[in-house]
């Protein structure tokens, strides 16, 4: 699946690198960098960090 | 189970009938709304919606496939154990096997002279919002009262809308869960952005004819204002609870699996539900955050499903932030059981920073960082076990640790 994160929206909290630290990581400048290409058996773990973020950032495409 | 009830359809409840679906619950589930809207996201409404770069529309959550009999604008009156009901307003009682807690706050109001007055307000729903974005027009005058987290958000995002702003509290400074050093930060950056700034002094009594025109405040000066905005936190939804015979303090007092204390068929959720806190000695505690009721109602609705000897427990520490002008604040455990707070790391241009609370005892109870989110995020794990780092040791660790913001000598000051 793909990962998609609206960086206009996102405001580094922080909650998705909480749930999936190997996934979704902060730079030293404190913007987001993630995986775009997610294996599937991750969908859990994806699911989690869409809910966790406080700004809905965070979208799944199959 | 066949009905799972929840009562309370933001985002605790919200993620309550998520996490029961997702976990294979096909059963009856009734969420139970007071307000008209289908949940909603409320962080906005202090900043984004205010500013208008974020629509109504775009504070929904996304409900996607989700399948829930929604019962809005329908107010519970009533718990019935016994008979295993929710009592409401204007409706039929409605029969659950299970039900969660989760009607979460209300906006505490002020009852003084003047309170019917056109232009008073207070902020807690969409509705709130939307009253309140229409007074923030340039060039008029907004008096705050109450400088804590919303109070300080409404002044960062009026002034940015070039309404004259000044914001009052009877506490010495602003953001009081921060602590003093921090507070007095906050006291500066509002100056700094042309707030006009009164503490340690509260309202006497609103007055205007029809509509609000003047304040008269406690050290007997007086402010004109268009509108007032009472930003003076939150009241306990939880009235309707008084004759369910369950333990109230007033929020429903739980164990760390959210299972209410007298009966295992009921749970709570968000900011109604009291729940061991590790951080506050495991004392029951209520902890308003966005991200706590996001986690309690994801726990809550799977462990609903589940019989009570297999329900897991909640142990995240509290992770709250605030944005105000160019900051962003954000903070780890709890600060506020902090006894004074120390500047841990800063940059040497001194605009980002993250101090620690500290207790009594010196250690760390909770951590604030501004600008600097990475950090903060290396400060979340240092928490996880619930367990309060050791000053000492934090201090240790920090000076072997090349990715830090910058060490300040010691007994730098904030």
């Amino acid at each position: 699946m793909k990962v998609h994160v609206d960086m206009n929206l996102c405001q580094s909290h922080g909650e998705c690198v909480v749930v999936a630290p190997d996934v979704f990581e902060l730079g030293d400048d404190d913007v987001l960098v993630w995986q775009e290409d997610v294996d599937e058996s991750r969908r859990d773990d994806m699911e989690a960090a869409v809910n966790a973020c406080p700004m809905m950032a965070i979208r799944l495409e199959d | 189970m066949r009905r799972l009830v929840v009562v309370g359809a933001s985002l605790a409840g919200l993620r309550a009938a998520q996490a029961a679906r997702n976990a294979g619950y096909d059963g009856e589930l009734i969420v139970i709304g007071q307000e008209q809207h289908l949940p909603y996201t409320r962080p906005p409404l202090s900043k984004e919606l205010l500013h208008g770069t974020q629509t109504r529309d775009q504070c929904a959550f996304p409900l996607g496939e989700l399948q829930v009999d929604w019962r809005l604008g329908t107010q519970a009156v009533g718990l019935d154990r016994s008979a295993k009901q929710v009592l409401l307003a204007d409706a039929e009682p409605v029969a659950y096997d299970r039900v969660i807690v989760a009607t979460g706050c209300r906006a505490r109001q002020w009852h003084g002279t003047g309170s019917e007055l056109a232009g008073v307000h207070t902020l807690r729903s969409l509705d709130d919002a939307t009253a309140l974005a229409a007074e923030l027009v340039p060039g008029r005058r907004l008096l705050i009262v109450g400088a804590g987290f919303i109070g300080c958000e409404v002044a960062a995002s009026a002034r940015s809308l070039g309404v004259e702003v000044t914001l009052v509290d009877i506490a010495e400074h602003p953001m009081l869960p921060l602590g003093r050093e921090l507070g007095q930060r906050w006291l500066g950056m509002h100056q700094d952005h042309g707030v006009d700034v009164r503490l340690g002094v509260g309202i006497e009594a609103l007055t205007g004819a029809g509509r609000l025109a003047t304040a008269e405040l406690s050290d007997a000066t007086r402010v004109d204002a268009d509108a007032v905005l009472f930003a003076l936190g939150s009241q306990i939804n939880s009235e309707w609870l008084a004759d369910s015979r369950l333990e109230l303090n007033p929020a429903v007092v739980c164990d760390s699996t959210l299972t209410s204390s007298q009966d295992p068929d009921v749970l709570a959720a968000g900011d109604v539900a009291a729940v061991p806190v590790p951080l506050a000695g495991g004392l029951p505690t209520r902890i308003e955050h966005w991200t706590t009721a996001a986690e309690h109602g994801q726990l809550a609705g799977r462990n609903a499903l589940l019989e009570p000897h297999e329900r897991a427990t909640h142990h995240t520490p509290p992770y709250f932030w605030s944005d105000q002008y160019e900051l962003k604040i954000q903070a780890v455990g709890c600060p506020a059981l902090g006894a004074r707070a120390e500047l841990i790391e800063a940059s040497a241009e001194g605009d980002r920073l993250v101090a620690a609370c500290i207790s009594d005892d010196d250690h760390v109870v909770g951590v604030v960082a501004v600008n600097a989110a990475k950090r903060l995020a290396w400060y979340r794990r240092q928490f996880t076990p619930g367990v309060p780092p050791a000053l000492s040791e934090l201090r240790a660790e920090l000076s072997q640790d090349a990715s830090t913001l910058g060490i300040p000598a010691a007994g730098a000051s904030l």
